[in-house]
């Protein structure tokens, strides 16, 4: 038997203030800042998405003090067409890399993988405080771009070649604003991959004794199988902006064809590939939105587990499904492209994985279906959220039985039928599980209850009103309202605009009914109720530990681990849990056995 | 609360449901020939999708509704058939669900893509740049003019960069900011893109396609209905991406002959 | 001299205790019973299997930069045959010749920690012969690029051109992180407190860039 000092990775307790809180090894001061990095970041593309939704809700809407951010974007408060796009890709930018990968994987992963793995911390800390000091430089690098003198790119989050590669001569923000952007995200490539890497060891090698595979909780598992996928998708998304950074620097054509024209004079590439960064860009692009709702999945089955005081109808299952997800993720990326040129064959050969994935999604809210039926469930602004987080991911998984197949996205692609699914299902869903992971792990993390009354308001504000903003959008859709619009000239847009009126006003109230929770997150911080140990009754390893959980997790004695992770109302038992870490037997064992 | 919540969720379903059951907002009219075929694969999309929508959020109600409240001594109850029978129902249910979409989706695909235009089809020749769509027509000789791109020019008025002197094809070459095409007769529609990506989106038709910068494309489609119609395009291409757009007339045969004698005197 | 070993020296090499520590937790199958007699005490360290997931990423990588070459030849008119460096050549040799030289010195020191040669000799000679092979190649690659740019060879010349480059350069980063490996492994050995786990991640990282490159070199010689 090994000497437990001997153990692993050891970096004593720091002392200093720099060491502690800014450049920490510690995983937990680690989670805690790309939570705050999220935080910084939501913020900042609510704010974007405010302005953009007034332009569109009330055409030519002066927003006060909207020069102050940009002279040329915002002449007299009014956003100029170039300036709405422009707030548009940083919305999309910020929201999908900055939050939607950041809090859920990043933030809440450091934070509780080491601690549900029963580990001190994770294998390479130096690469973990590195990942986050690089996505941070990337966040920076990417706010940077609004204050260059043609503001930040304009080109969508997408990026599509060659409106990204060929530089400034094809709009505001196209020359410095993209390079600054890819340079963002080949930052940010680099960051989630020093993640990922230690994610993976982190569960392969660092469980605790008695640890198996199948007795880590649900969202371990989910954060495992999202690092897998961040390892290889991010590790593709990296040489498609490092080639796309070419293109810009060095005149290379990569991406940019032969005799194109713009004012009037020709461009000196030749050849290059348009599609060649959309596959590339797509390769990478759908798995990140697996990326951004698998950990809401793991996260919301271990927050309904808890207070449905059961464990699922199977915990294999319910991996085994996500981890289809993971697989089938990489051999759908095409539907994104049924109309963009690519073989029509090949259109259709993407077609038919698109539509195969709805049945690992549709086993896995099954599987949550069945688990509600029968249990003990308690309500709470966690399980609130996590419920909403259910009715969110099946209103917008359902839509895409719509885009799943190439003859129907000939009427929806490009509209705002596909805006309303990919916000339903991957950025509110999203966001609710980051919400019901924000109130279930909170006093874990803090030490402090958060205030219940104000989680269940912003949760029942939150939900009725992501709903009003996001329906409409398939309305709109529906009727072909095109997407990326600054303003809706056309004909037959012009009887839609009341819509966006409604979802404009939708908007703003939901927005501000955020500040509720960003107080509840504050004043908690500081004047929350103490947390006990285990407040919620909770059974994984992170509730036997003390809260806030010393610098090496488990303090003096490492935990060990006798059970699967969920036995709760185990009949026989003393209380209506047994936590993994309790020696007690167990009797009639897991279910699915 | 739970029962708040299981009221809410099935009031939205519900009130989700209705503008699409009323019609409030309802797909542009089909103008197109191949047309009817995608509003069949959108409409029985649309019952499987609405009944699923509809089914799981109530179930999901009801589930919050029925066991939020258990009776203190209550021991969990397990779903009939357990995880087993769920996972086999996703398989069978939602398995033949999708492939019979993909399968008859196919057709409606098939129908639009793999089909070559007829022999007698018009062509007709669109070009997509920053901000908007010029059409050419090939005129009485049948052939376009090549496209010399050193020679676009708008200040010139020469959109596509045919040189009129030199090239005998271009010389009866028909340029016009809007597109009009006959009823009832086949299109042959040839894309180039002038600088970077657009598209070609012309709902009312059924027709979706992006310009390719580096590779043209072509497609064809038959419209049935005269009147006047919306070309938008759907490809982020710059700042003007909002307005660009151009008409599309569809015009009876005589019209359309008089208005084409029309613009080539206008050239 | 070097580390304090826990165990009596085995004969096999590559079985020989790690010094320090190193290891993860524990790799385990248990029973549902919870019956830990079964359990394996200690788990790969993980060094060992986080350089296999570092080198799965690499190797995405440059997947993706080749998958991007392909469909950019497929079908392009403006690519042009290149010639490559004959130098090139040379460098593979370098290279090639460094793994061997790094698996002699990666079994003196190992044999050397695990107390078998006590002194016997310099332990780290041939991993100063490995870290100089390394430079050599690196500036190898240099002196390719400057050959070619000194002919008008550029980026932006052709497209094949701009491949060779990426590829060539993207190459030459990871190796430049390898040879900070070995520097690094140099210094762990004289501070003594180098791992076992280290030292095998170093040189399976290097060996993976060996290969990696013989296979551009194919990639390059056969497309452009």
């Amino acid at each position: 038997m090994h000497d437990m000092s001997a153990h692993a990775v050891h970096h004593g307790a720091p002392t200093s203030f720099i060491r502690k809180h800014i450049f920490s090894l510690d995983h937990k001061v680690i989670g805690k800042q790309y939570y705050a990095l999220a935080l910084v970041a939501v913020i900042v593309g609510m704010v974007l998405s405010w302005l953009m939704r007034l332009h569109l809700g009330f055409a030519n809407f002066a927003i006060p003090g909207l020069h102050l951010l940009s002279k040329n974007g915002a002449p007299g408060d009014i956003m100029t067409p170039e300036y709405y796009l422009q707030l548009m890709t940083m919305h999309g930018t910020i929201m999908v890399f900055f939050v939607l990968t950041t809090a859920p994987f990043a933030a809440f992963g450091n934070f509780f993988l080491p601690i549900q793995t029963g580990a001190e911390d994770m294998p390479f800390p130096h690469f973990n405080m590195m990942s986050f000091w690089v996505t941070f430089t990337g966040f920076v690098i990417l706010m940077a771009s609004f204050f260059v003198s043609d503001g930040p790119t304009l080109g969508g989050w997408t990026q599509y070649a060659p409106l990204s590669a060929v530089g400034a001569v094809s709009g505001p923000g196209q020359g410095t604003g993209v390079v600054l952007w890819a340079f963002s995200i080949a930052f940010f490539c680099v960051g989630q991959l020093f993640g990922s890497l230690n994610f993976i060891t982190t569960t392969l090698d660092m469980r605790c004794k008695g640890m198996s595979l199948m007795r880590l909780p649900l969202s371990a598992w989910a954060w495992f199988i999202t690092s897998i996928m961040g390892l290889t998708a991010f590790a593709v998304l990296m040489p498609a902006v490092i080639l796309l950074i070419l293109d810009h620097i060095a005149g290379t054509s990569f991406f940019v064809a032969s005799n194109l024209v713009i004012n009037d004079s020709l461009l000196p590439h030749s050849g290059g590939s348009t599609l060649l960064w959309q596959h590339l860009f797509w390769f990478f692009g759908h798995p990140e939105v697996y990326i951004a709702i698998i950990p809401g999945m793991g996260i919301v089955s271990h927050i309904l587990i808890t207070n449905m005081r059961r464990p699922m109808l199977s915990h294999r299952v319910l991996i085994y499904s996500m981890g289809a997800l993971a697989v089938l993720s990489y051999m759908v990326y095409g539907h994104h492209m049924f109309v963009s040129g690519m073989n029509p064959i090949s259109s259709l050969a993407f077609s038919f994985p698109t539509l195969i994935i709805t049945i690992p999604s549709t086993i896995v809210v099954l599987i949550w279906l069945g688990s509600l039926y029968g249990s003990k469930l308690r309500i709470n602004s966690a399980s609130l959220f996590a419920l909403g987080f259910i009715s969110m991911f099946i209103s917008g998984g359902i839509s895409g039985f719509f885009l799943a197949q190439p003859s129907i996205d000939i009427l929806l692609h490009a509209t705002y039928f596909v805006v309303g699914h990919f916000h339903l299902v991957m950025a509110v869903a999203a966001i609710f599980g980051i919400f019901g992971g924000t109130y279930f792990w909170f006093p874990k993390m803090t030490g402090r209850m958060m205030n219940e009354s104000l989680g269940q308001l912003h949760f029942w504000l939150t939900f009725v009103g992501a709903y009003c903003i996001f329906m409409p959008f398939h309305y709109l859709g529906i009727a072909g309202n095109v997407r990326r619009y600054q303003a809706f000239v056309d004909d037959y847009l012009i009887p839609l605009i009341p819509v966006h009126k409604f979802i404009t006003v939708a908007a703003l109230a939901t927005g501000a009914v955020q500040l509720i929770f960003i107080y509840n997150l504050i004043y908690s911080r500081f004047w929350g109720a103490p947390a006990p140990d285990n407040p919620w009754q909770g059974t994984s390893l992170e509730w036997s530990t003390a809260t806030p959980p010393p610098h090496n997790n488990f303090g003096d004695k490492m935990p060990v681990v006798y059970h699967d992770p969920y036995q709760y109302s185990v009949e026989g038992a003393s209380s209506d849990f047994i936590m993994q870490t309790s020696p007690e037997p167990v009797h009639s064992a897991d279910e699915e056995k | 609360m739970a029962k708040i919540l299981a009221v809410t969720i099935i009031v939205i379903a519900i009130a989700s449901a209705v503008p699409i059951v009323m019609h409030i907002w309802p797909l542009p009219q089909d103008i197109s020939l191949h047309g009817h075929l995608i509003d069949e694969q959108y409409t029985d999309t649309m019952w499987e999708a609405g009944i699923s929508f509809l089914a799981s959020q109530i179930l999901l109600a009801i589930f919050i509704w029925k066991y939020s409240k258990p009776a203190p001594n209550a021991g969990i109850k397990r779903f009939p058939g357990g995880a087993a029978a769920l996972v086999i129902a996703a398989f069978v249910l939602v398995g033949t669900e999708v492939l019979a979409l993909g399968v008859f989706g196919a057709k409606a695909w098939g129908q639009a893509y793999f089909t070559p235009p007829s022999a007698d089809a018009l062509p007709v020749q669109v070009q997509a740049g920053q901000f908007a769509f010029y059409f050419r027509y090939p005129g009485p000789d049948g052939n376009f003019g090549p496209i010399h791109p050193n020679l676009i020019s708008e200040a010139n008025a020469n959109f596509y960069g045919l040189d009129t002197t030199n090239d005998q094809d271009s010389k009866d070459d028909i340029v016009t900011a809007e597109m009009a095409i006959p009823v009832n007769r086949e299109i042959h529609l040839l894309m180039h893109s002038k600088d970077l990506g657009h598209s070609f989106y012309v709902p009312e038709l059924r027709v979706h396609q992006d310009f390719v910068p580096g590779l043209d494309l072509s497609i064809h489609f038959t419209a049935t209905k005269i009147g006047k119609y919306e070309i938008v395009c759907t490809q982020l291409c710059g700042l003007g991406h909002y307005n660009m757009k151009a008409y599309l007339e569809v015009k009876s045969q005589a019209d359309y002959d008089a208005w084409l004698k029309q613009q080539a005197a206008l050239q | 001299m070097a580390t304090v070993v826990h165990e009596p020296p085995k004969m096999d090499v590559d079985r020989l205790p790690s010094q320090g520590s190193g290891n993860g937790g524990w790799r385990n199958l248990v029973p549902a019973s919870g019956d830990l007699r079964k359990v394996k005490d200690s788990s790969p360290p993980p060094a060992s299997t986080g350089i296999w997931v570092a080198l799965a990423s690499i190797t995405m990588t440059f997947a993706a930069f080749t998958s991007a070459l392909v469909v950019r030849q497929g079908g392009a008119r403006d690519w042009q045959h290149m010639a490559l460096p004959p130098i090139l050549y040379f460098n593979t040799l370098v290279i090639i010749a460094s793994s061997f030289t790094l698996e002699i010195s990666r079994r003196r020191i190992a044999a050397f920690m695990g107390g078998l040669q006590e002194r016997a000799e310099n332990p780290l000679r041939w991993l100063y012969i490995t870290l100089s092979l390394g430079l050599l190649f690196v500036a190898g690659q240099i002196f390719a690029w400057h050959e070619l740019v000194s002919q008008g060879l550029r980026f932006a010349t052709n497209i094949s051109y701009s491949f060779f480059y990426v590829l060539t350069i993207a190459h030459a980063l990871h190796v430049s992180g390898g040879i900070g490996g070995l520097v690094r492994v140099i210094a762990k050995f004289n501070q003594r407190v180098l791992k076992r786990s280290t030292l095998d991640a170093t040189s399976r990282y290097w060996h993976f860039m060996g290969a990696l490159w013989v296979y551009l070199l194919v990639l390059l010689w056969l497309k452009l």
